[in-house]
């Protein structure tokens, strides 16, 4: 029989916020993250507002020793920052550096999209440029894609899989649902999953020059994130890191874990680029079959799901996301589960997007609420009949017992999970 | 520059590499960079480029190979600068 998978811990570095608690917090009170940033538009990018986390290199100095602190950068700084946080945050010790005890049922499944950029950008290519080959030392080893999931592999002495998927904007979601499939099928115990992205304006500047950033708001950066609005022109780029753990019911009960929700089911699928799918838009067909595949696998009626955390960027794709969701559902836009955007927040994080999304919607499924969309107030026509399932700000809701969330990337790929309050 | 003084550089030089901070406490010529201090091997390279720039001296690949010890060390940079 299928093991049940829970939630047990959750930690997250975001542009409004660190930690769980705090992170909260910001989801209630509606805090933007969004800041204006001089060194974008000293580099000519049209879009010079972005989320970027607070504090990562004072935390980093107080979570981590001289030597852990080698060779790190701004991915493995936040994604060790909340990998620690979700294991304290799920009543676990970390282990000290001279154990040679390995945990083998435990894993980590820690995404990115852009990968190390910052450490390419400003270490190997000049050096190499520069003739300078060997000055490199060991900068590969933070180069390399993996380097989120290997870092917090050693830090937390991981036995079970390690590594560190990537699929642009669903990455953090397809994360969650492999661990959560792992653990499900009885290959692992506990998973560490989620995403980690930095925030360097080299791959902020590819974005730009696609023109899919937001270049209108510079001068009203907390405006400038606008999921669903008909003044929506394009995402806001963010960094950050968002990681689940992820238990076999048993061993959670077993060792008397606190339980933050259950996850019910899961699907990653890709549009193939077909039927109006293209690299940057998505087939509604593919996106249709893995909401519907989700739920299906959880066992909930649509009419269930209390609330939708979205995918919702600010991109023309916003209205085809929303309808998306209410034909695979089939239900009317009266009867939708109230639909919200997480990124009004703290903007696109790209690969750690899903995993911080998923850890707002576990929050907001614990706490009983849904937090507002911000700078929505001008929804965009076509989600007119959906305008009383769209709060522009935090709802109570204390009895709400299932969300979905949902991520869609670049490449036309999709990744959807359905949590629930752990009922017994 | 004498020998205590190489010395002395070379720890200052290995002291955020090392993972055994008691091993470090207690350092000696004898005591191994790895096994003892227990240095991450894939940091022994940035190491190696530390002790080039503190030092000016250029170590090539098969003596630095040669290393064990924080001696082994203080050994090289000594040779390499008398031979400077």
């Amino acid at each position: 029989m299928a093991e049940r998978v829970v939630v047990t811990g959750l930690g997250v570095v975001a542009p409004n916020a660190n930690g769980a608690g705090a992170f909260a917090r910001a989801l209630r009170e509606g805090k933007s993250g969004i800041r204006f940033h001089p060194h974008l538009r000293d580099c000519g990018l049209a879009c010079q507002v972005g989320g970027i986390p607070e504090g990562v290199k004072e935390l980093s100095v107080e979570y981590f020793s001289e030597e852990e602190l080698l060779a790190s950068n701004e991915q493995t700084a936040c994604a060790s920052i909340a990998a620690i946080d979700a294991w304290k945050d799920a009543g676990l010790a970390r282990p000290t550096a001279d154990s040679d005890q390995v945990d083998w049922d435990t894993g980590a499944i820690i995404g990115t999209g852009c990968g190390a950029m910052d450490v390419v950008a400003e270490r190997v290519v000049p050096l190499v440029n520069a003739g300078q080959a060997r000055r490199l030392g060991s900068t590969m080893e933070q180069a390399f894609i993996s380097a989120n999931s290997a870092r917090v592999a050693g830090l937390l002495a991981l036995g079970n899989q390690v590594s560190t998927n990537s699929s642009a904007c669903s990455t953090g979601n397809e994360a969650v649902v492999e661990a959560f499939v792992r653990i499900r099928e009885g290959r692992a115990q506990r998973m560490l999953a989620g995403g980690s992205e930095g925030y360097s304006k080299y791959a902020w500047a590819g974005a730009d020059a696609m023109k899919v950033l937001c270049r209108k708001h510079n001068d009203e950066p907390e405006k400038a994130s606008r999921p669903m609005s008909a003044t929506a022109g394009g995402f806001v780029p963010a960094g950050g890191a968002g990681i689940l753990l992820l238990e076999s019911l048993s061993l959670a009960r077993t060792r008397g874990a606190r339980i933050y929700a259950e996850v019910l089911g899961g699907y990653v699928n890709c549009g193939g680029h077909r039927m109006g799918g293209t690299m940057s838009a998505p087939n509604p067909e593919g996106v249709r079959r893995c909401i519907r595949a989700a739920v299906a696998m959880a066992g909930v009626r649509p009419e269930e799901i209390d609330a939708i955390n979205g995918h919702l960027t600010a991109t023309f794709a916003d209205p085809l996301e929303i309808e998306s969701w209410s034909v695979a559902l089939g239900l009317p836009p009266s009867k939708m589960p109230l639909i919200h955007a997480t990124k009004s927040l703290i903007g696109h994080a790209l690969g750690a997007a899903g995993g911080i999304e998923c850890v707002a919607s576990v929050l907001e499924l614990d706490q009983g609420f849904v937090h507002g969309s911000l700078n929505c107030e001008d929804l965009h026509p076509a989600l007119a009949a959906y305008a009383d399932r769209i709060p522009h700000t935090t709802v109570r809701l204390p009895d709400m017992k299932v969300i979905a969330k949902a991520s869609f990337g670049f490449g036309d790929v999709n990744a959807c999970i359905v949590f629930r309050k752990f009922e017994n | 520059m004498d020998q205590k003084e190489v010395f002395e550089k070379v720890v200052a030089i290995l002291r955020p590499f090392a993972k055994n901070k008691d091993a470090l406490a207690n350092v000696a010529p004898e005591t191994a960079i790895q096994k003892d201090l227990k240095v991450n091997s894939a940091r022994l390279v940035d190491i190696v480029l530390e002790i080039e720039e503190i030092f000016g001296i250029q170590v090539k690949d098969e003596e630095a190979e040669k290393v064990r010890t924080v001696g082994d060390a203080v050994s090289l940079v000594l040779r390499q600068k008398a031979s400077a």
